[in-house]
């Protein structure tokens, strides 16, 4: 690495590497030079000429966002003429700019507000009468109010270089520019609000929050969004107990300020009317409401009398619940109820990954590595639209670090942009298709693979030979559905594994096998709809549910418990390269309980309290750590927001899994499952794209 | 969407003066030729452009909007009159041939007649200060206007027709 350059800011010497830009230098030292159309991670344009600085020897004031530190420049970033060229550029700004801070959704939180209050240009010499355009609505989500729009690009920016999208530009010129999207009144886009998200000004401003609240009036929660198996941060605002906003501005965990229209947007299913808010028992075929403890002794009772007469129970887990949750479900299953029938819908093979890559340290990626590794090769998916971080990550790692990436899909996907090596291949024909590209992947320094649930069975282990073969390091992501779908799988939701991957002493039944067997006595569901396209054999079998929402399986039921959403959860989950993270509760909906509560409450009625230790998801993690392997993290890791990856086994599984069983719901941008069909505002976005492999044409973009 | 084929040849033509890697610089005269070619510039062009030299409709659409010779989305006349006002036109009359060509024609600023003949500009400066007032029409200059003259040339455009 090239020697640091020595020079003086505010008469403090610093060193820098070389090309470093000296308003990235003040940032380190803590020095805030003002700025609007500088962004952390984006091109420069140098257009909003508020970041000017006194440099020694330069007969004009610079811009920090684009000067180059230079061997012993000596700066200056705050004196009385910088403060008077700054006030200007807020005058200039502020000729058109409308000054309606107190209906404004930015107001408070607004950069623009902010540095009129520091610099004091309040007051314009202007009397000319400012120009004027009428507010927009693009899409469902975004408006657009040109007037008080500063012309940054930063929107721009974010949808070019970090999206792929490229649904807006700027069109017009001088005091008459103004953004605009990529069909003349509207937007075709990914809805992914990060031109919201990113805008200084209220220009861009989204139609879940506008004129909702004032960011001071709300608390700031931050969890993880419930929806995708990326484990996206995501901060909500929330104002007596409801959710108004999610984003995650402060750039904390694994996806910085990056969200997808599912985190900034879907968390409305927590306020639908059709929640669930108190428990029903059926009654003369009819659900009837009932108590909270009617509802939990009838089941108790119930599942004791079944479990007594040796009869076959079934218990069908989430991948939407918490690894606490899951982990006392499988034990209460396990141990109380005395059945091995216990399972969930898989949508990914990490079994036969793990088992391929036992003893292995590093062999698993992190979300991080697909922004580090050098190369990336993405098998089978369509991450832009079903796992949208992780297209953002390696984006993110080609425009900065110039990363290489390869694919190898059944259609166009979004990064054929930059891809330097894609192949097209029908599903289960990739790892044939791989061969095309092993020359030039053997020749990369390192590689990530990331593949979707169409590379199952042996084909995970072929793809394990095809990278060993390769003679470079190589790491893996196994892509699952859902937010927990990977901890469920750690804590032991299926019938042939325990937590942490340990055989089970005796089989019990598969999902399909539960739905099939005609003297299954009871089904007890948590947080699933197995009923959605399937039907349950059993016709008399005692069917429990615990829910948000009456779903096809929920009205199947004999009994249904309301149950919290993970925004209104403690716990943990694990993404999809199996780091844990830790849930806040932000929330709180009358009448539900968290599951973890509603097992607790059934074991403890069962008289099995004491064997199954304290409903409480810090107790249960304990013993999670305990029990669990892998699962050992470092806890000030999670209590900070962190994210820790989990280690895998370190023997063979040896536990030979049906991949018949593993199945991805294929979730779209505008799609989630169960939740996804009760959020309002997925269900107005439901057109194109939300298709996959449809790569630029879905958004009508450059068909090269 | 397909070109007619000189306009084709006309855009390989100019693609291929500009390196592979930067066929965007294309941008400009494609969007000048095809508006003299097609007489204007429809959505489909964008897309069509757009597509060939490697950019995004909507980056096509800035370049559109911010040029003045390029019109868009609103095509402007057959015979597109542009009279100058700035500073050297302005002392010598050319406010006076504004008013005078626009109550001639009926029209104001970006206006086109009801046939799409005519269409008419108040343009900044020209670049002809030295025979001041001028005008352009399409991408003739006329010097040293008169309000006979401009009389004389509108009537002309007519006749042109």
């Amino acid at each position: 690495m090239a020697d640091p350059v020595k020079l003086t800011i505010d008469g403090i010497a610093v060193e820098a590497a070389p090309g470093t830009l000296l308003i990235e230098v003040a940032r380190e030292m803590g020095k805030e030079i003002p700025a609007f159309c500088y962004y952390e991670g984006l091109t420069q344009v140098a257009a909003c000429r508020m970041c000017l600085v006194e440099i020694d020897g330069m007969p004009k004031l610079m811009t920090a966002c684009t000067q180059p530190v230079g061997e012993g420049m000596v700066v200056r970033t705050e004196t009385p003429k910088l403060a008077e060229a700054r006030k200007g550029t807020l005058e200039f700004l502020l000729t058109n700019h409308p000054l309606d801070c107190p209906v404004c959704d930015k107001g408070g939180e607004c950069e623009l507000q902010d540095m009129v209050f520091r610099y004091g240009a309040a007051e314009s010499r202007y009397v000319e009468i400012k120009h004027h355009h009428e507010e927009q609505q693009w899409s469902p989500v975004v408006y657009f109010d040109p007037a008080r729009c500063i012309l940054c690009y930063r929107c721009v920016r974010v949808c070019s270089e970090g999206m792929g999208v490229n649904a807006l530009g700027i069109v017009q010129r001088g005091a008459y520019a103004e953004i605009a999207p990529n069909h003349t009144d509207h937007l075709n886009c990914d809805e992914c609000g990060a031109c919201i998200d990113i805008c200084p000004v209220g220009a861009l401003t989204s139609d879940s929050y506008r004129y909702q609240t004032r960011p001071w009036e709300m608390n700031h929660v931050g969890t993880v969004c419930t929806h995708c198996s990326n484990g996206c941060k995501t901060t909500l605002g929330v104002r007596n107990d409801q959710i108004l906003r999610g984003n995650n501005r402060d750039r904390s965990g694994i996806n910085g300020e990056f969200l997808c229209v599912k985190g900034r947007y879907a968390f409305d299913f927590n306020e639908s009317d059709e929640r669930l808010t108190t428990p029903m028992i059926r009654k003369g075929g009819k659900l009837e409401p009932a108590s909270w403890s009617d509802a939990i002794r009838f089941v108790a009772g119930k599942f004791k009398q079944v479990a007594d007469a040796g009869r076959r129970i079934g218990v069908v887990g989430s991948a939407r619940t918490t690894n606490e949750e899951n982990y006392y479900l499988q034990k209460f299953a396990r141990q109380v109820l005395g059945t091995q029938s216990i399972d969930h819908q898989r949508s990914g093979d990490v079994v036969t990954l793990l088992d391929a890559l036992a003893g292995r340290q590093n062999a698993l990626a992190t979300v991080e590595d697909l922004y580090q590794s050098k190369a990336v090769l993405v098998i089978g998916t369509d991450l832009a639209q079903q796992h949208p971080l992780l297209h953002w990550q390696i984006r993110a790692n080609w425009r900065h670090h110039g990363a290489h990436t390869y694919s190898v899909t059944a259609g166009p996907v979004r990064e054929d942009q930059h891809t330097v090596g894609a192949v097209r291949a029908a599903e289960g024909q990739e790892i044939a298709a791989l061969e095309q590209l092993r020359a030039q992947l053997a020749a990369e320094a390192e590689l990530a693979i990331v593949f979707g649930d169409s590379v199952k069975g042996d084909a995970v282990r072929q793809l394990v030979a095809f990278g060993d073969s390769l003679g470079i390091p190589v790491k893996y992501v196994c892509l699952v559905d859902y937010v927990n779908s990977r901890g469920a799988l750690d804590m032991g939701l299926t019938p042939e594994l325990e937590p942490g991957y340990r055989a089970a002493a005796d089989r019990g039944m598969t999902l399909p096998q539960m739905l099939a067997d005609e003297h299954l006595a009871a089904l007890w569901v948590v947080n699933a709809d197995p009923l959605r396209d399937g039907a349950l054999a059993a016709k008399d079998a005692f069917v429990v549910v615990q829910d948000l929402f009456l779903t096809a399986t929920a009205q199947r039921a004999d009994v249904v418990l309301p149950s919290a959403s993970l925004y209104e959860k403690q716990g943990t989950v694990t993404n999809v390269c199996g780091e844990v993270q830790r849930l806040k509760k932000a929330a709180q909906t009358m009448g539900a309980k968290a599951d973890l509560e509603i097992i607790g409450l059934i074991a403890k009625e069962m008289g099995a309290a004491a064997k199954m230790g304290p409903w409480m998801a810090d107790k249960v993690f304990t013993e999670v750590q305990q029990v669990v392997a892998g699962y050992n993290v470092p806890l000030p890791v999670l209590a900070t927001g962190g994210a820790a990856q989990t280690a895998p086994p370190s023997a063979k599984i040896g536990v030979e899994t049906d991949p018949a069983l593993i199945r991805s719901a294929r979730d779209t941008l505008f799609t989630s499952g169960t939740l996804g069909s009760y959020s309002r505002k997925l269900d107005s976005l439901l057109e194109s794209p939300g298709s996959l492999y449809q790569g630029e044409d879905a958004l009508a973009l450059t068909a090269q | 969407m397909t070109l007619p084929p000189e306009l084709e040849q006309k855009f390989s033509e100019i693609i291929g003066k500009y390196p592979p890697q930067h066929k965007r610089s294309a941008l400009v005269p494609l969007l000048l030729y095809s508006q003299d070619a097609l007489g204007k510039i429809t959505p489909e062009l964008v897309t069509e452009v757009a597509r060939r030299v490697g950019v995004f409709p909507v980056q096509v659409e800035e370049v559109l909007t911010y040029y003045s010779m390029l019109h868009f989305p609103k095509p402007m006349g057959k015979y597109h009159v542009q009279i100058c006002t700035n500073v050297s036109c302005q002392l010598t009359g050319g406010p006076e041939l504004w008013e005078r060509a626009c109550k001639k024609l009926g029209l104001g600023h970006k206006e086109v007649s009801a046939d799409g003949l005519i269409s008419l500009e108040e343009v900044e400066c020209i670049g002809a200060c030295s025979w001041a007032p001028a005008i352009q029409i399409n991408y003739d200059f006329h010097h040293f206007v008169t309000p006979e003259k401009l009389d004389e040339l509108l009537d002309n455009l007519r006749q042109l027709q």
